[in-house]
């Protein structure tokens, strides 16, 4: 009798201890960063179990009147701009079972863009899946399509990527902000075409902007950061680091000024597909396409018949022994950075045509401009034509045989393979591996 | 603008489980970059392996917590062999992609639709660290004062994650001063010296990477029990840059130098987060150049500001020596 009378003053003393039962969870957002100041409430049949408000840290815990079954709802109200729950209808969690006792943690999953379908991680999307159902006689039907799509992102992957290859030639630097320098153009051409606080140009004309704006950038680079830090003599690997900062600081300013939502240009979006035997295209993407390759062509035209590409060449060949032949080596450093900046805003722009208009656009292509540039072989101009081909075209047309959201992966796993039978790359020289 | 918040919030972040667990991964990658030269950017490989490999074993595989962390810990040896026995004889520039190459394909295969039946796809797997909170002896309730304060289960996070943290700056201290410790330097140091006084230079190599993926992965285990919760997004490259930074900021080659970076980093880092939300939320910020929603992007940008300017002002970090960074040409 003594014990029961202890226990009935003891337990609302101990409150929510581990004698009774609550639901308790932290709320995050997509970036892992707590979200404070959310109300979340528990429910059995019609009525209130309890409710709290999620701590600073993302906490919340719901103490809980008796075991069974509740419905724990997160007020959409309460959340914060721009986000939103994973899944349609994932703000509301029913028949969560809390047993007697025990604290139960419960989570609810935020997306920043807007919730998916509610039927959940089974859906198909964007034509993927899984592989098609038809054997043999399927996949030689979407062969030569794909591998024309294959060119296409192949070849915009080489023009964004000889810039990254001569830069790497001329000066050593592995600039992981290349990709920024893709975004950029993208971004500039979209707020000079598309935005509505800029001049809304047609899209020609604000591609030619967009280019000398990218060349401009590249030599501001250069002058402004990268000959200094060499002149200080900074390793390669620490500038290899300082250009991941400046990837970083790159990237999220455009996040900061372009926002999240990926966005069209204002020309040539909607088109009639030119259809050619087993073959269809947009006039859009076929004019992307030879424009990439007349643009490559022009860039080793340049190479190989100019003065100004034999010095780069040269320059990559042996720095010292260009210099002590007269070459103007910073000047050839400059000019690569120019002609890098132009390609890769370029590249941008027909990468956002082609696709959409996104502030990760650029970085999401680093990876493959990488791949692209050691298949190649590091430093070479023309392998990375053939690299950036293979990368684009391994990677559309593993969507025959394997999902489509896999397509990347592939493309950085003929990267791995190549390094282990041939670290030179395809066309590198022996001497440029490790 | 509440000035008490702003340093509660930092504080919090500076002591608490996440700081931790940063503190844990940057030592592994201190023992890849900072001990052994090794520039290994897919850290958050390890981790991604560390943490599914328990969430998988005790959510969708119902097994006990003690195999799940098993599983955790045998994938990163794993990963750290696969990835190891064919990258490590490359140039030090080659093995960077590789390891980020090899970190997206991670992240790629775990996020497919294929893969979801066991990893829950793009929406990753909950509440697989119930059996963990079960054994927490602290009790409910928020401990602390004011707005600095931790909930229970934070807390037990946090006891586990700083004594995993103190036992391996001791692990460290005791392995750099061994025999093995001089060698892996000797390596960083010059490889070609060591393999002409015929140390097996692969091998060592290869065993820096098997200990520091294992501390990776210990740490992505932590994050995943911590948020009880695995998403695939999450193990994104940026962790990777992260834990460089915090370990450049801190000292890379230094027992503490993570950890010291791993605090200080989450300090400003909140710090900065929660000052621009109080600024914004005063109206001291117009809305118009930094709304709420992106203080998170302004954050990132002020890291990689940090990065560049810590590389190219004082690449030693708080407590390295200039002399002993290997950043020169390798």
């Amino acid at each position: 009798m003594l014990a029961l009378v202890m226990w009935v003053l003891l337990t609302p003393l101990t409150g929510a201890s581990a004698q009774s039962q609550s639901v308790h969870g932290t709320l995050r957002g997509p970036d892992s960063m707590p979200v404070a100041g959310v109300k979340i409430i528990a429910t059995r049949g019609t009525e209130d179990a309890g409710k709290a408000t999620t701590a600073k840290d993302g906490t919340w815990e719901i103490s809980l009147p008796a075991a069974g079954r509740y419905t724990i709802t997160l007020d959409v109200s309460t959340l914060p701009d721009g986000l939103n729950p994973a899944r349609e209808g994932s703000q509301t969690l029913r028949g969560v079972p809390v047993p007697a006792g025990e604290s139960r943690a419960v989570i609810f999953q935020l997306t920043a863009g807007s919730p998916a379908p509610a039927n959940g991680p089974g859906e198909e999307r964007g034509g993927g899946g899984g592989p098609p159902q038809n054997t043999v006689l399927r996949w030689l039907d979407e062969l030569p399509q794909l591998l024309v799509e294959g060119i296409k992102f192949g070849s915009i992957i080489a023009i964004t990527a000889i810039g990254l290859s001569l830069i790497f030639g001329t000066t050593g630097l592995i600039n992981f902000a290349h990709g920024e320098l893709v975004t950029l153009g993208a971004t500039v051409a979209f707020v000079l075409n598309a935005s509505v606080i800029g001049p809304q140009l047609q899209l020609i004309p604000a591609t030619l902007v967009t280019i000398a704006f990218g060349a401009l950038f590249g030599a501001a680079l250069e002058l402004g950061l990268w000959k200094p830090l060499r002149r200080r003599g900074i390793g390669r690997i620490q500038l290899f680091i300082v250009s991941i900062g400046l990837s970083l600081l790159i990237r999220h300013l455009i996040l900061v000024l372009f926002g999240s939502r990926p966005q069209p240009y204002a020309d040539y979006t909607v088109q009639q597909e030119w259809q050619w035997g087993p073959v269809s295209i947009a006039p859009r993407d076929f004019v992307i396409t030879l424009l990439s390759l007349l643009a490559l062509a022009g860039v080793g035209l340049m190479l190989k018949r100019t003065r100004a590409g034999k010095a780069i060449r040269a320059v990559s060949d042996n720095r010292d022994l260009a210099e002590s032949s007269g070459i103007d080596v910073s000047r050839v450093i400059r000019n690569v950075w120019l002609l890098a900046g132009g390609l890769a805003s370029l590249g941008g722009v027909f990468f956002g045509l082609a696709q959409l208009v996104s502030w990760d656009m650029g970085f999401k292509l680093l990876l493959l401009m990488f791949a692209a540039v050691i298949l190649g072989g590091l430093g070479t101009a023309y392998g990375v034509i053939a690299g950036s081909l293979v990368v684009g075209i391994v990677a559309q047309v593993s969507t025959i045989w394997f999902p489509v959201e896999l397509q990347n992966a592939w493309a950085l796993v003929v990267l791995i393979l190549v390094l282990l039978a041939r670290p030179q790359g395809i066309f590198g020289k022996r001497e440029r591996a490790g | 603008m509440d000035v008490l918040t702003i340093l509660a919030d930092a504080f919090r972040a500076a002591l608490g489980p996440e700081a931790a667990i940063y503190a844990l991964a940057a030592i592994g990658l201190n023992m890849h970059f900072g001990y052994t030269g090794l520039l290994n950017f897919g850290q958050v490989g390890f981790m991604l392996v560390g943490a599914y490999g328990a969430a998988v074993a005790v959510a969708t595989f119902s097994a006990p917590l003690w195999a799940g962390i098993l599983a955790g810990v045998a994938l990163a040896v794993v990963l750290a062999l696969l990835l190891g026995i064919p990258t490590l004889r490359l140039r030090a520039d080659y093995l960077a992609i590789t390891t980020i190459a090899a970190g997206e394909i991670l992240r790629y295969v775990y996020r497919s639709n294929f893969a979801s039946p066991v990893t829950g796809g793009v929406y990753g797997l909950t509440r697989f660290g119930d059996p963990l909170y079960a054994i927490n002896p602290i009790p409910a309730g928020q401990y602390g004062f004011g707005e600095f304060a931790y909930s229970s289960q934070s807390l037990w996070i946090m006891v586990i994650s700083w004594s995993l943290v103190a036992l391996a700056c001791v692990l460290m201290y005791l392995l750099i001063r061994s025999p093995w410790g001089r060698v892996i330097r000797s390596v960083r140091e010059d490889e070609d010296v060591a393999r002409s006084l015929g140390k097996n230079v692969f091998g060592y190599k290869l065993q820096s990477l098997v200990l520091g993926g294992v501390l990776g992965a210990i740490g992505g285990m932590l994050l995943a029990f911590y948020a009880q919760a695995v998403q695939p997004d999450s193990f994104n490259p940026v962790v990777t840059f992260y834990l460089y930074t915090l370990l450049i900021l801190g000292g890379a080659g230094r027992v503490l130098g993570p950890v010291i970076g791993s605090v200080i980093f989450w300090f400003i880092l909140v710090f900065t987060d929660s000052f621009l939300r109080q600024a914004i939320g005063a109206g001291l910020v117009p809305d118009s150049v930094i709304s709420a929603t992106e203080v998170g992007a302004v954050r990132f940008a002020l890291v990689g500001l940090g990065l560049m300017l810590l590389m190219i002002y004082r690449p030693q970090g708080i407590l390295g020596s200039r002399r002993e960074m290997m950043l020169g040409d390798s």
